[in-house]
């Protein structure tokens, strides 16, 4: 039976890379991997998974240099020479091994304003949104984020400035900006604004080239980018 | 810095980007083709001096350079060098007033 030839990230920030090996097999998913080395190799790796189907986003790490989840990467998409380096996501402080505090990304939603702000009660009727209003297809698009930090580890622009909110606060803030129910876009809009906010990004788009959703932050931040400047020109930010 | 400001920076950005464009345009263009067969610096001045809509047109470009560049600059700042303080936004502004000056100053003497 072939073997990968997997360096494991171990320790906190400034720990080192171990290596081991690990049987292949056909279909084997990097989080196979991991599992393994946990299960019969190492019992003392951290490391975070919960679904293993591409639902709950808590798996993601970086594989061979880039972010990756990695429940649904299989190790022959990502690996040429049967060799492996698995790290902790970038951007994100390294608990141990490879699990990162993801506190600040979630609190980066927060900042955000990442959460729904509705008036109505449970006594009104529902609100009637058309599926194929424009507002609609536009938060369609968006909405599928697992919350996994893929894109957050991508952006260069987390790395080179801490405060900026990320793609993917931002990402979920977009959809709530087009969401026809939503009554609290004002303060929104303000809390997205500048540079800590969508003014900050770059356009380069290594969050949608890596998003395993296959989403576009970067086209919902151009959408904020062009709502809060009308917010400013019409008065209302 | 409040979201209106920073909104207001960041229009002001790109305005003055697109105002660039153009200005870069027709300043190469025209250049290319008054240097064509030689142009030596008396004839220049022979063009440009009292001529007003070569004037208007370079304040146009200097002031558009003034507004896009401390502006640009200011995000080099932050993400290169980490520099978050005030002092940061006091420090463009006395740069954007240098390049009204130096610029405007390069245009009075061409126009004389
Ligand atoms: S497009 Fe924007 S958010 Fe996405 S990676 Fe680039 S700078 Fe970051
Ligand atoms: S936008 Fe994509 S990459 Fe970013 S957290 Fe959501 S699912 Fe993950
Ligand atoms: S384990 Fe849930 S997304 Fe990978």
């Amino acid at each position: 039976m072939n073997s990968l030839q997997v360096r494991v990230w171990r320790g906190g920030a400034a720990g080192a890379f171990q290596s081991f090996e690990v049987p292949r097999h056909a279909s084997q998913t990097v989080l196979d991997v991991v599992t393994h080395i946990q299960r019969a190799l190492d019992p003392t790796l951290a490391y975070r998974f919960a679904c293993r189907v591409g639902m709950c986003g808590s798996c993601a790490m970086t594989v061979n240099g880039v972010p990756r989840w990695t429940c649904r990467t299989h190790v022959d998409k990502v690996c040429d020479q049967e060799k492996l380096e698995i790290a902790p996501l970038r951007n994100l402080p390294v608990i141990r091994d490879l699990v990162t505090d993801m506190r600040e990304f979630f609190d980066k939603w927060a900042r955000a304003k990442g959460s729904f702000q509705g008036s109505l009660t449970r006594k009104d009727h529902f609100s009637n949104i058309k599926p194929q209003s424009k507002g609609r297809v536009q938060v369609d698009a968006a909405i599928e984020c697992i919350g996994c930090a893929v894109c957050y580890s991508a952006c260069d622009v987390v790395a080179q400035n801490r405060d900026y909110l990320g793609p993917a606060a931002l990402n979920r803030a977009w959809t709530l900006v087009k969401d026809e129910r939503d009554e609290s876009n004002v303060e929104r809009l303000r809390a997205v604004a500048g540079d800590a906010g969508c003014h900050s990004c770059h356009t380069h788009m290594s969050c949608t080239e890596h998003c395993p959703k296959q989403l576009s932050p970067t086209a919902g931040i151009a959408g904020l980018k062009r709502e809060v400047a009308l917010g400013f020109l019409k008065g209302s930010l | 810095m409040n979201p209106k400001v920073q909104t207001f920076l960041w229009i002001a950005q790109r305005a003055s980007a697109a105002l660039l464009g153009l200005c870069v345009l027709v300043h190469l263009v025209t250049m290319i083709y008054a240097v064509r067969g030689g142009l030596s610096a008396a004839e220049i001045l022979g063009r440009t001096s009292g001529n007003v809509a070569w004037f208007a047109f370079y304040t146009v470009f200097v002031l558009a350079i003034a507004v896009h560049v401390p502006i640009g600059l200011r995000a080099v700042l932050i993400e290169w060098a980490g520099w978050r303080s005030r002092g940061r936004d006091v420090v463009l502004l006395c740069f954007a007033v240098f390049l009204v000056y130096g610029g405007m100053s390069a245009v009075k003497a061409v126009f004389r």
